[in-house]
């Protein structure tokens, strides 16, 4: 098995539809898959190991990530906005490795390390350039590895989590349906090749054989503008991207997005008064949220359009909270809650996440497989079911505040906090309290002009939640630590705390 | 009757089909489309083979092909004409889940 049979599909099924838009550049299904022909017997003749990518998108990307397993050589996208000395640390990790890369930084590079860079504009020339005939002779062992993705590091120092072939071609066998795409779907995908959606979506759309429109760096203006001129009809952010085409979109006359059947987000946690404020000024869009790891292979939980309407419609508090739900398990995914010795917990109970399934990794470089005898992977992530099995996330497991003998998520105190009209951010973290072993500490950022006192901050959490969640320090931030994909950096204001 | 890996490539010796075995048992099952067995690469045409009238449905690219028990799949790489069929038993087209794209 090797993901090149995908492509190899989709060049025969739809061979001269549009694959890939980037700027002025395009690509079609064929040329993608004679140009990942052409890069990938080279690479494979090559003294690599790994094939990196440290950059933003680009047609280097699925020309890289194909040509990659045409050669049987791993993919390593790398997050190109690390300081140098990170990027060398995760290359010297690699080596010998063949590295994709912007001129100006080949230009700079100053690092001992024998890695081979090109630019990304001679690597797409080459593999476009090809006049000589291929053979279908990727390698098929299912255990192949196909990418290698160093995890954010919100906790630590990266770990390199390892995706086999077998693993992602098991994704799309239970996620897509082979060709589905309508020929005027259009995809806009503004997640960097370093995070996994980024290099799950340009796998997913070949197989679905929706053109994938790129945007290297997002803002919310040029977001808006490609959706209308490329006709776009589905949309895949992170929350905060979301959010800020919100209020963009606010500002203008009327949306105006007719063509914009969907959107999926993921990635993080979404604030339920965006995903309503979506919604409304988005009526005819269909809203999907993905719940996914990079150790899963991406998206192992998704709540669906019908549920996002029938919860925003819904007077009743029991379903209009799952507006804040990240869903139910994909059909080849089981799911489990359990305490902190294992046990398996009824819904209604928060716990760590479990999951199994074909598409699920859980396993690292150098470290090998965390998953349990019986196939199950911790994910870290807290979590909760409901009784129709919907699934709603409390945090990183780490993230959970201990206070006297009773455990807190932040997110319960968070979602209170974040529907004051004056709060426009929060985080809520534990902090060492001699008395309690951890107290709740809350960091609220204002919306402009928005005033609100500690104690009316306070006053608001104790009418909602049990007084051991009222927050015993409140302090004011003009931001909050974010990293580039939109995940709160938690540890960044627990040490804030403890250095102050 | 052969014993199949996950990731071998088989094509039918009566049409144009091709297909990329996904999951097999571990014994030996005799795999046919059109009437005559799947072929490993490099194996060559017998004589006088024909698509059989009675095994000529078709298979259709991108659609996973399974048994009654599920321990064989095979994803169609290459459409043709022929039935795929194991132990004299057509496969059957595995049901798909349309779900929207979540990415």
């Amino acid at each position: 098995m090797n993901l090149m049979m995908l492509l190899e599909m989709a060049a025969q099924g739809f061979g001269e539809r549009v694959a890939f838009v980037n700027g002025d550049e395009s690509l079609t299904y064929k040329q993608l898959f004679d140009a990942a022909g052409q890069a990938g017997v080279r690479l494979r003749d090559g003294a690599c190991q790994h094939v990196a990518m440290l950059d933003v998108s680009s047609l280097a990307l699925p020309i890289g990530l194909f040509a990659s397993a045409w050669a049987g050589k791993p993919f390593v996208p790398i997050n190109y906005r690390l300081a140098s000395h990170e990027v060398e640390g995760l290359v010297s990790r690699i080596e010998p490795a063949f590295i994709i890369t912007d001129a100006e930084r080949i230009a700079s590079w100053t690092s001992r390390s024998e890695a081979e860079l090109e630019a990304r504009e001679a690597f797409v020339d080459f593999a476009c350039d090809g006049t000589r005939p291929l053979e279908n002779d990727w390698p098929m062992a299912p255990d192949d590895i196909a990418v290698l993705l160093f995890t954010s590091g919100t906790t630590g120092t990266p770990k390199a989590a390892v995706l086999r072939h077998r693993h992602l071609v098991s994704y799309m066998f239970s996620a897509v349906e082979f060709g589905s795409a309508a020929e005027d779907e259009v995809a806009l995908v503004t997640v960097p090749p370093y995070h996994i959606a980024g290099v799950i979506s340009v796998i997913s759309s070949i197989y679905a054989g929706r053109r994938v429109v790129q945007l290297p760096n997002f803002n919310a203006r040029d977001w808006i503008d490609i959706a209308r001129r490329e006709r776009v009809t589905n949309g895949f952010l992170v929350p905060t991207m979301l959010s800020q085409i919100v209020s963009e979109l606010e500002g203008q006359d009327s949306a105006n997005l007719p063509l914009l059947a969907s959107i999926s987000y993921g990635g993080g946690k979404m604030p339920q008064p965006v995903i309503e404020r979506a919604m409304a000024l988005l009526p005819n869009t269909k809203f999907t949220q993905a719940y996914g790891l990079t150790e899963t292979s991406s998206t192992i939980c998704v709540l669906l359009p019908w549920e996002h309407r029938a919860a925003g419609a819904s007077n009743d508090p029991a379903e209009r909270r799952r507006l804040t739900s990240v869903g139910r398990p994909l059909p080849g995914v089981e799911l489990q809650i359990r305490d902190e010795e294992g046990r398996a917990l009824p819904p209604g109970h928060r716990g760590e996440i479990y999951v199994r399934g074909d598409q699920v990794s859980g396993e690292y470089v150098g470290r090998g497989s965390v998953l349990d005898a019986q196939g199950w992977f911790p994910t870290r992530d807290a979590g909760e079911l409901d009784e129709e099995g919907y699934l709603f996330l409390e945090g990183r497991a780490d993230d959970v505040i201990v206070r006297g003998a009773e455990n807190m998520s932040p997110g319960e105190i968070e979602d209170v906090l974040l529907r004051h009209p004056a709060v426009l951010d929060v985080c809520v973290v534990g902090v060492p309290d001699e008395h309690w072993g951890e107290a709740v500490a809350a960091v609220v950022v204002l919306r402009p002009g928005g005033e609100a006192t500690t104690d009316e901050l306070r006053d608001c959490v104790r009418s909602q939640l049990r007084s051991s969640r009222v927050p015993q320090f409140i302090n004011f931030a003009s931001e909050l630590p974010y990293n580039e994909t939109g995940k709160l950096l938690r540890r960044i204001i627990r040490a804030n705390w403890a250095a102050n | 009757m052969s014993q199949y890996k996950p990731g071998a490539r088989l094509r039918s010796a009566v049409c144009a089909t091709e297909v990329v075995v996904i999951a097999a048992p571990d014994n030996s099952v005799a795999v046919n489309c059109g009437g005559a067995p799947l072929l490993l690469e490099g194996e060559q045409v017998g004589e006088g083979l024909q698509l059989a009238a009675s095994a000529a449905e078709g298979t259709q690219l991108g659609k996973r092909y399974t048994n009654e028990t599920g321990d064989l799949e095979l994803l169609c790489v290459k459409p043709g004409e022929g039935t795929l069929a194991a132990e004299g038993v057509a496969l059957v087209q595995k049901g798909a889940k349309p779900l929207p794209s979540s990415d």
